[in-house]
């Protein structure tokens, strides 16, 4: 049963990867202007822009490009960028560990953080406690999040001087440096899906409040926080399985915001760099990476929701 | 020696300028890099302290991408450009007082006419990998630019025919044109010296005063000094971080917080706030750069020069210097030659903002109204939409109706300019009036974006360009700039000024006439205070 069902998406999640790829291209190629006059610029003429397009093969019909460029992915080659000739996934790795570590310092925090205020929202309902923490997590949702971090960055950085406003990291770091210069990005993004969790985490708990087993468990004169936890947390997992895996799919794919008021070298920059110069083999590897994310953790948020209902876990 | 004499007499009195004095002292048979020396050299001019050697400096700058690559041909923003010049040296400097001086082309001699140079080789500089500089590594760098090529500075060097080894240390290089201003074009950016056959553009050797330890495009690069640096007096600090910071409000945060010392390319709308901080020093850059809103003279309605007399008549330029630059740059009087040049036209009347000369000139071609779109995008320069939206409610006193047309930045190059009949652009500076006029004026310049052609115009330029006699030249450059302010397609509101700022911890920074950041070789010129 699981394993048809992983085979199943996996199966889709090629397709969706494929399709997002002939997209990407697709976009790309409509875009005014190729690799060579974004490289050169108001310094492009004619003959070196010939002579680029020429080297780098661009001068051949866009289908027959593609292809080339699919039949590498397929044998496993990212291939080269067009821009400065550095092999793509050398390029990427780096920038795909950077991404990730911010991604998964964010998500400790976050995760467990949205889960417990959710639960306690939920345990004192309409509480002082309840409203004010909704009010902050609406508050700090509602603005943008370069707006979060320059905020963070005055009071921290500028006017404390407790951390670095640039997120400067490179090989050869070591952990504890890693996570003093990553702080501030990390609970900027913090702030940003902290609220959708906690929401859903609060909204599903309270919509299970309702229903006769809660009551028969209020009957039996069991106190509220063990009624939360023990019984309709379990039952309202799925729901927010769902919402935390969104979560973690856009703290890997939806962070080029942060990366850029923080200057840190994420795969957002490489992929937004990517694009302005035109270089679609990078374009297309980062686009086939956040698509894998997405899709990756889609599968694992239906996976872990069956393995937590017992009812679609043994089906009759 | 006695004529020499006198002529260091006569600069010191002020009745030559540097330039006069160093190709009169060419005549006299004197080798460029020995006349600079009579005077006490650049260096011992600029600088009174004592430089402090030992520390880490810290370059916050935009102008990088993930795309970038250390490959000289490649160049085209600042931040590969400055890593180079840690790592290389060019062929020929660009001094603070806008001279071009030697650096790896000790002393060069032109045959009369111009047409013909002969450069001398420094000798006794060693390439980081302990390889000794030699003439080939010369020919080899400058040729990366010549023929089959994709660099940017192909067009700079379209006029030399060959380039030759002559002798152990010489080389010969032989033009199409003469050009006196030869060594002021093996100043550009592009040509930094690596040895014979070199390729490896991932790790560039070169000669300079920093070895590259770490390089990650669009991120940061490493470099520690050079111990066998050839230069005297330069390289103080004991390595570079550059950090890639393209945000303009990440680098002044970063500033201000001290995790960099000096940044580039400041906020117009924050300098004033910056420069109330006693830790910040900010630095201003008058050079060549400039805006320009290029007409097509060979379309409808800008064929005619009454038209365009009115067009440059009804711009407020003063006011867009006030507003869109914040007073951080120079007017302009529709050519492109900066005051920083010694052939800079000072009896040129300045142009002023009157509508009322504006609507005559209408007249004059027989129009009563005029109605023109000017196609603009922020990729022209920062501020250019702003700029097309003060001259549209300038030129509406004088009857003239500009429809702003906003193009996208991507491709804004390729697709709306040379090609609108009106746009907005903006060039860079370039180390001689030759080069500038040449670019962008001349007939058949690839980058003429008005389309103005004059027979005249170009045959004054290049008899311009190979007259060695200064004063006779600086005639002819008065006349050229006189034609293009008369009649050229071209309105020029304004110089911008490059803003840059550090803290007041570093020491030895200043302006350059050429470009910010020192031209570029912030790294080995500066040193840090204890």
């Amino acid at each position: 049963m699981l394993l048809r069902l992983i085979a199943q998406r996996a199966g889709l999640g090629l397709l969706t990867l494929l399709a997002v790829s002939v997209l990407i291209f697709a976009g790309t190629e409509i875009l005014p202007g190729d690799v060579a006059t974004a490289i050169l610029g108001q310094s492009a003429t004619p003959e070196t822009v010939a002579a680029i397009r020429a080297s780098l093969g661009l001068d051949r019909p866009a289908p027959v490009r593609y292809w080339e460029w699919l039949t590498g992915v397929l044998q496993g080659e990212l291939g080269v960028s067009l821009a400065n000739g550095r092999d793509i996934a050398e390029e990427i790795a780096p920038r795909l560990g950077n991404t990730l570590f911010l991604a998964g310092y964010a998500a400790l925090v976050a995760v467990p953080l949205s889960l417990l205020l959710g639960v306690l929202s939920a345990i004192h309902e309409n509480s002082l406690f309840d409203r004010a923490i909704n009010v902050l997590t609406l508050i700090s949702i509602s603005v943008p999040e370069f707006f979060i971090g320059y905020v963070l960055i005055i009071v921290f950085a500028v006017q404390l001087g407790w951390l670095p406003s640039l997120a400067s990291v490179h090989a050869g770091m070591d952990l504890g440096e890693r996570i003093y210069a990553t702080t501030l990005p990390a609970l900027t993004l913090v702030l940003v899906v902290v609220a959708h969790m906690m929401r859903m985490t609060r909204a599903s708990v309270i919509a299970l409040m309702a229903s006769p087993y809660i009551e028969m468990a209020y009957l039996k004169g069991l106190p509220r926080w063990r009624i939360v936890v023990r019984h309709a947390l379990p039952n309202a997992l799925a729901p927010i399985i769902n919402v935390v895996a969104l979560n973690l799919a856009y703290l890997v794919v939806g962070v080029i915001v942060v990366e850029v008021v923080f200057v840190y070298p994420g795969v957002g920059q490489l992929m937004v760099d990517a694009v302005a110069k035109r270089d679609l083999p990078v374009v297309q590897a980062c686009g086939l990476l956040f698509a894998g994310t997405f899709v990756a953790l889609n599968t694992l948020a239906d996976l872990l929701a069956i393995v937590s209902n017992p009812r679609l876990r043994f089906p009759r | 020696m006695k004529q020499l004499h006198e002529l260091t007499q006569a600069l010191r009195d002020g009745r030559l300028t540097r330039r006069e004095f160093l190709f009169r002292a060419a005549a006299l048979g004197l080798s460029a890099s020995l006349a600079p020396t009579l005077l006490g050299g650049p260096a011992a001019l600029a600088q009174t302290a004592t430089p402090r050697k030992g520390g880490m400096l810290k370059i916050g700058m935009s102008g990088g991408a993930t795309s970038d690559s250390l490959d000289p041909t490649t160049f085209t923003d600042w931040v590969p450009t400055n890593i180079g010049y840690q790592i290389m040296n060019g062929l020929v400097e660009i001094d603070e007082n806008n001279q071009a001086t030697p650096e790896l082309l000790e002393s060069w001699e032109a045959k009369p006419g111009a047409a013909e140079w002969v450069f001398n080789v420094r000798q006794g500089v060693q390439f980081h990998n302990g390889k000794t500089l030699d003439v080939d590594d010369i020919i080899y760098s400058i040729n990366l630019h010549r023929g089959e090529t994709k660099s940017a500075a192909k067009a700079v060097l379209a006029d030399i025919t060959e380039v030759k080894k002559i002798g152990p240390h010489q080389i010969s290089i032989v033009l199409a044109n003469g050009n006196a201003d030869l060594p002021y074009l093996l100043s550009d950016y592009h040509l930094m010296v690596v040895p014979n056959g070199f390729k490896d553009w991932a790790k560039p050797i070169g000669t300079g005063g920093y070895i590259l330890e770490a390089f990650e495009p669009g991120v940061r690069a490493l470099t520690k000094r050079n111990p066998n640096y050839w230069k005297p007096n330069r390289a103080h600090v004991d390595g570079i971080e550059t950090l890639v910071i393209n945000d303009v409000a990440a680098r002044t945060n970063a500033l201000i917080s001290g995790q960099v010392h000096v940044i580039n390319r400041l906020d117009g709308k924050t300098v004033d706030l910056l420069k109330k901080n006693k830790n910040i020093q900010v630095i201003r850059n008058s050079a060549g750069q400039h805006a320009v809103l290029p007409m097509h003279t060979q379309m409808d309605p800008f064929k005619d020069n009454n038209v365009r007399l009115a067009l440059k008549h009804a711009i407020d330029r003063q006011k867009i210097i006030d507003t869109v630059l914040r007073g951080y740059g120079v007017i302009g009087n529709d050519h492109p030659i900066p005051r920083t040049s010694p052939f800079y036209n000072s009896e040129l009347p300045q142009r002023p903002y009157d509508p009322d000369k504006a609507r005559f000139y209408l007249k004059q071609a027989g129009l009563d109204s005029l109605r023109v779109t000017l196609s603009t995008s922020e990729a022209a320069f920062t501020g250019a939409v702003d700029t097309a939206v003060l001259y549209q409610a300038a030129a509406s006193k004088a009857g003239i109706t500009i429809d702003v047309k906003r193009e996208p930045s991507d491709g804004y190059w390729d697709n709306v300019w040379m090609k609108a009949p009106f746009s907005m652009s903006y060039w860079g500076g370039r180390p001689t009036a030759d080069q500038m006029l040449s670019i962008a004026y001349k007939s058949d310049a690839k980058w003429n974006d008005t389309f103005w052609k004059r027979e005249d115009f170009d045959k004054l330029l290049i008899q311009a360009r190979a007259e060695l006699d200064q004063a006779k030249r600086k005639q002819m450059y008065w006349e050229l700039q006189k034609m293009i302010h008369d009649d050229g397609g071209a309105i020029i509101p304004m110089f911008i000024d490059y803003l840059e700022a550090g803290s007041v911890k570093v020491k030895g920074m200043g302006p350059h006439p050429m470009f910010d950041f020192m031209g570029q070789r912030i790294g080995e010129k500066v040193w840090l205070e204890a």
